[in-house]
């Protein structure tokens, strides 16, 4: 697989489908390893992170159920195409800085993402459309299985998985969904919500993962605690909170619809209407009023645009994807012009 | 809409800053919003809070503490509190005693009940085979008065469930 060949596929967190796909994008497992006894990847030195990303390279070839998954070496890739895969959620914005000795892994689907040599010496994730944790443990698990055969993972029976810091050990599991709560935002519940997650010890974080602010209405929504519960018992709490969450998004929709149709209505078709016609738009702007749009669909305010195109919408408007799409650099103001120019030409009827 | 900061670029990165209770909006440009990131990462992030609580309760001596050192990679308890990051693996075992109580305080738990790497699972189910292995040995043994056979199992089932314990605590 090339690195453009992803560029005419959607997203695995983007198709829209799955269960509960109005309010969950997607829903995504983590998990973090170490090698026994090598120093973890801020400790090592240049030969000993070598000799970890030359050992995991080789057991991701050997497993089977890695063998549609292609290997970039960081230091060999320019910024714009990891900056890319930032923008698909396929790496961490972290793991594009300070790149020797370090690679991501992807496959063809882009539902697997494996990081080589970030904060631990490997973490990798699956993701799926929709609310659908367990779907992505069977995959994951099945995954670490495969690697522990491979390789000799740092791991106590007391504390389970070691690795570098030590609020990852344990499971070494880190289960987030990500939400679309403009009804929440709208009718200001939202801070209560986020406010009893935190009581609960889990964390929200915005569009792009930690230190992002919630962008579009959208929040990432995931555990903290990784020790003293099971995998099982991680994702049957994070279930629960998430559908709680969904039932009240799902009532405040309710009686937005039923008690303030037309303020909501306006809403959505001014965000439509702006995003129709606009000839300079900015990503932060664009994701607020795609958020709008795509409560328009989800509510049957508008029936004639498809989820998944707004979805996609989502994703290609950021700035590494309008680069990647016309294929050359561009500043933050010809972006501005490139963005607008792709959303009229996608949402034109 | 120009940089808050610099005044020259248009602002495309828009932060929120929380200031003593007080909320204060910025609009910056690319460049005016890296500097700005890394500036606010260096007045607090993760290290400062993990730091934080490897201090709180103290029942240890702080001097012992960070004169701490992790054999196999070399890194100090005092390296530890400063970039909020372990060395390698073998640091949970040379800190093992501070690292507890901090395990404990993150996560409210520091006994681990997910799974295990496969390849332990192997070792530990063939461990069990065996120890099981002896202790039907020893009941034959019993029982047809072996008793000198009997004693020398004994002494091996003990050995292995010694060396269990003592690895339980390392692996």
């Amino acid at each position: 697989m090339e690195l453009n060949d992803l560029l005419n596929h959607t997203s695995e967190w983007l198709k829209g489908t799955g269960p509960n796909s109005d309010i969950v994008f997607s829903s995504r497992l983590r998990f973090a390893r170490n090698l026994d006894k090598i120093p973890f990847p801020h400790w090592a030195n240049k030969d000993q992170a070598e000799e970890v990303l030359v050992a995991i390279e080789q057991a991701i070839k050997k497993i089977d159920a890695l063998k549609r998954v292609t290997i970039f070496r960081l230091a060999e890739m320019d910024s714009v195409d990891k900056q890319f895969l930032v923008e698909r959620h396929l790496m961490s914005l972290d793991h594009a800085q300070k790149t020797n000795h370090k690679a991501v892994a992807i496959d063809d689907d882009e539902m697997i993402a494996i990081m080589i040599n970030e904060e631990d010496h490997i973490r990798f994730q699956v993701m799926q459309s929709g609310f659908n944790l367990y779907e992505a443990w069977e995959i994951i698990n099945k995954i670490d299985d495969s690697l522990s055969k491979e390789l000799s993972f740092a791991f106590a029976s007391d504390w389970g998985y070691l690795t570098a810091c030590p609020t990852n050990a344990g499971t070494g599991m880190r289960g987030s969904v990500m939400l679309h709560l403009p009804a929440l935002v709208m009718t200001r519940q939202i801070d209560r919500v986020l406010a009893a997650i935190a009581k609960l010890s889990f964390t929200t974080r915005g569009l792009y993962g930690e230190g992002t602010q919630a962008t579009g209405n959208c929040f990432q929504i995931s555990n903290q605690v990784s020790l003293g519960h099971s995998e099982d018992e991680i994702i049957g709490n994070i279930n629960g909170i998430i559908r709680q969450i969904i039932d009240q998004e799902n009532q405040a929709r309710e009686i937005m619809v039923s008690k303030n149709r037309e303020v909501l209505e306006d809403r959505v078709n001014r965000s439509l209407g702006i995003l129709k016609s606009a000839r300079i738009i900015s990503s932060q702007e664009t994701i607020e009023l795609l958020s709008m749009v795509r409560l328009g669909c989800d509510t049957g305010l508008i029936k004639d645009i498809d989820r998944r195109r707004v979805n996609e919408l989502f994703i290609t408007t950021q700035p590494a994807h309008l680069q990647k799409i016309e294929n050359k650099k561009l500043s933050s103001q010809e972006r501005d012009v490139k963005r607008a120019e792709l959303i009229r030409s996608k949402l034109k009827l | 809409m120009f940089c808050d900061i610099c005044g020259k670029n248009a602002a495309t990165v828009h932060l929120t800053e929380i200031i003593d209770s007080q909320m204060n909006e910025l609009h910056l440009c690319e460049g005016c919003a890296r500097k700005k990131s890394e500036e606010m990462e260096q007045q607090f992030g993760l290290s400062d809070l993990l730091a934080g609580m490897a201090e709180f309760g103290k029942p240890v001596k702080e001097k012992e503490a960070v004169h701490a050192k992790c054999a196999n990679c070399g890194l100090t308890y005092a390296d530890f509190k400063k970039v909020g990051r372990l060395g390698c693996g073998e640091c949970y075992n040379a800190f093992r005693k501070y690292l507890g109580p901090l395990l404990k305080r993150i996560h409210g738990s520091s006994q681990h009940v997910g799974k295990s790497p496969v390849k332990l699972v192997k070792i530990a189910k063939k461990k069990a085979g065996d120890l099981q292995d002896l202790r039907t040995k020893l009941q034959l043994a019993i029982e047809s008065e072996a008793f000198e056979e009997a004693a020398k199992i004994r002494d091996q089932i003990k050995e292995l469930e010694q060396k269990e314990e003592n690895e339980g605590k390392v692996q």
